[in-house]
């Protein structure tokens, strides 16, 4: 599941704790970014590298939303509905990207997600995007062409 | 307008720029010439409060700290930030990262804590990175790792990532969220000064409230407590949001009137509009009237006394056309959402809140709907392990209270007069 390199990482990052179960955050985290999402081998795999029990694995990986429990979509769109977003149009920009992802087909590239504030809120409305980079100050004509760039990436790559 | 953390030093978040600004000065006058408890003495003679939204008086808590060493001391420093409204500590991550860092070694020093735990959001992806790049830099400077400035002192600092849970943010949560366990917070007592991160004496403080130690060593503890308002001194990093034309964050000095933060620096509200309400503090904190607004100074005790708090400085506004029903409804379903579960009021209690405003919403609400509200609240507030109950029932008790007539014209279905295309109004 890791390579020896991110095994090496692991054991750097479990001498940063008297306890090693304490990297079981920053493990689910390598093996998410590596494979997208955490699946059920993941946690037990995860569970038997830091000697904790996969049902303790099981309860800390689904109580953090961070953490996907199926896979997305190549890009998963998080958008913040909060009250600070809201007030400049997090839901209608919600909105416009879901009706758009359907009309385009386009559910399989994209997976588009309501999330609670992300602490962005003086450029709202915005969304995250893979857990990675900040989208702020959107518009649709922002959205449009941010949307167009993922999908064109994702051409070129093949 | 005094400037502690957010200075305007171009590239003040190179180590570099922070050393020739006077950078690190404080550390090594710290660890040079300075007992620990000198340091403490100092930090409570600044009346310097926490940051994080409890304005709890920093030196005290620190002096709760035991002074021996049988057992290691820990320092959690508070980057969770998921208050809604309040992105502040994001911008010390960014703009002065080496001023937190070296708040953070002083504290280690003034407690005898050989290691700091940075706990921050996982969305911070970007922030995260910032931060561990300034570690990086001062570890190779020497300003963290063995034998700083050549004495005994020495101190590790790491970055413990979250994953997307608002209640990490409290205390005793984020210390289990760092052991590698659910967030759930635990009860207190035993407090974390006695027995926190796996059992050990433990400290925790928010990211802003330990970026001003730096001053207050190099300045002295009475020359901030002179800045500001004298119960609740030095500055703020207020973030407003919502109807303003200037969102952003700002730097100003406790006691400002709110309305100076929204006319002269937020370049007053969006469309020239009038105020409805304002929340003054992240979502957790009671909202303001307008009347009050008008009025209003921006430190702990001015909001106390009318019932509010300073929380984390997140100033959300909202203008005349808000539809206040959504708008509780909205913060309703996040405490709904990030409620740990752990104590059956607040599980169910949130739940039951959500539920009866939607029903207010949907035109279904009977005007009992709104006492039931205010005693569902009532049954969680001080009924729960942690203070997210408090969070959750103080916005519904206080908005009904202040703005009882929208929640009224809701249910008797009259038209508030709220624009047709109002943004606010296509809640899903
Ligand atoms: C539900 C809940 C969420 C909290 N979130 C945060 C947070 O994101 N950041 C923070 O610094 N404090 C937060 N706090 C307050 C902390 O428990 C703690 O009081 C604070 O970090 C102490 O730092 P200070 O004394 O420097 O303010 C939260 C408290 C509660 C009850
Ligand atoms: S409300 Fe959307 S980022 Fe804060």
């Amino acid at each position: 599941m890791l390579t020896n390199k991110e095994i090496k990482k692991i054991n750097e990052i479990k001498s940063h704790y008297p306890d090693e179960k304490a990297a079981l955050l920053p493990l689910l985290w390598i093996i998410q970014e590596k494979y997208g999402w955490i699946s059920e081998e993941a946690m037990r795999y995860a569970g038997d590298l830091l000697n904790i029990p996969y049902e303790q694995v099981l309860g800390v990986a689904t109580f953090y939303t961070m953490f996907n429990k199926k896979p997305t979509g190549k890009f998963h769109l998080q958008v913040c509905t909060n009250v600070s977003c809201m007030l400049r149009g997090g839901y209608e920009l919600f909105k416009y990207i879901e009706d758009k992802l359907k009309s385009e087909n386009s559910e399989s590239l994209f997976t588009i997600e309501e999330v609670e504030c992300l602490g962005s809120c003086a450029t709202a409305p915005m969304m995250q995007v893979n857990n990675k980079e900040f989208y702020e100050n959107l518009t649709k004509e922002k959205v449009d062409e941010i949307l167009e760039y993922f999908r064109k990436s994702t051409k070129k790559e093949n | 307008m005094v400037k502690i953390i957010l200075k305007d030093i171009h590239n003040l978040h190179k180590i570099d720029v922070y050393e020739s600004n006077g950078g690190y000065k404080a550390l090594k006058k710290a660890v040079k010439k300075m007992k620990p408890d000198e340091v403490i003495e100092e930090v409570k003679k600044s009346n310097l409060r926490g940051r994080g939204g409890a304005c709890f008086p920093t030196g005290l808590k620190w002096s709760f700290m035991p002074k021996g060493n049988e057992k290691p001391k820990y320092l959690c420093c508070n980057g969770d930030e998921s208050e809604p409204g309040s992105f502040k500590d994001r911008e010390i991550f960014e703009k002065n990262p080496h001023q937190f860092i070296e708040g953070t070694l002083i504290a280690c020093y003034a407690m005898g804590v050989k290691t700091a735990y940075v706990y921050i959001r996982g969305e911070y992806y970007k922030w995260i990175k910032l931060l561990q790049k300034a570690i990086n830099d001062a570890y190779k400077e020497g300003y963290i790792g063995e034998k700083i400035f050549g004495t005994k002192f020495s101190a590790d600092i790491y970055i413990h990532k979250g994953a997307g849970a608002y209640i990490c943010g409290e205390e005793s949560a984020l210390m289990n969220s760092i052991e590698g366990k659910r967030g759930y917070p635990r009860v207190k007592p035993p407090y974390p000064a006695k027995n926190g991160l796996w059992g050990n004496p433990t400290t925790i403080n928010n990211i802003e409230t330990i970026s001003n130690i730096p001053e207050i060593i190099n300045k002295g503890g009475d020359r901030f407590a002179s800045v500001g308002a004298p119960k609740h001194p030095g500055t703020l990093l207020f973030g407003v949001s919502g109807h303003v034309n200037k969102p952003g964050v700002y730097e100003l000095e406790t006691g400002i009137p709110l309305m100076t933060i929204i006319n002269d620096y937020c370049g007053g509200v969006l469309d020239g509009k009038e105020i409805k309400m304002v929340i003054p503090g992240g979502t957790s904190m009671p909202p303001l009237t307008k009347e009050e607004c008008m009025t209003i100074k921006m430190d702990d005790a001015s909001l106390k006394k009318i019932g509010s708090g300073i929380g984390t400085a997140g100033v959300i506004v909202m203008n005349e056309d808000t539809d206040i029903v959504k708008v509780l409804i909205r913060i309703t379903k996040f405490y709904y959402h990030e409620s740990c579960g752990q104590c059956t009021p607040c599980r169910e209690g949130c739940g039951w809140m959500l539920r009866l405003l939607k029903r207010i919403d949907e035109g279904k609400g009977r005007m009992e709907d709104i006492d039931m509200l205010v005693n569902v609240a009532n049954n969680i507030e001080g009924n729960t392990i942690c203070a997210f109950g408090e969070a959750a029932a103080l916005p519904v008790k206080w908005t009904i209270k202040k703005f009882r007539k929208d929640f009224e014209a809701r249910i008797k279905e009259v038209d508030l007069k709220l624009p047709p295309k109002n943004i606010v109004h296509a809640l899903r």
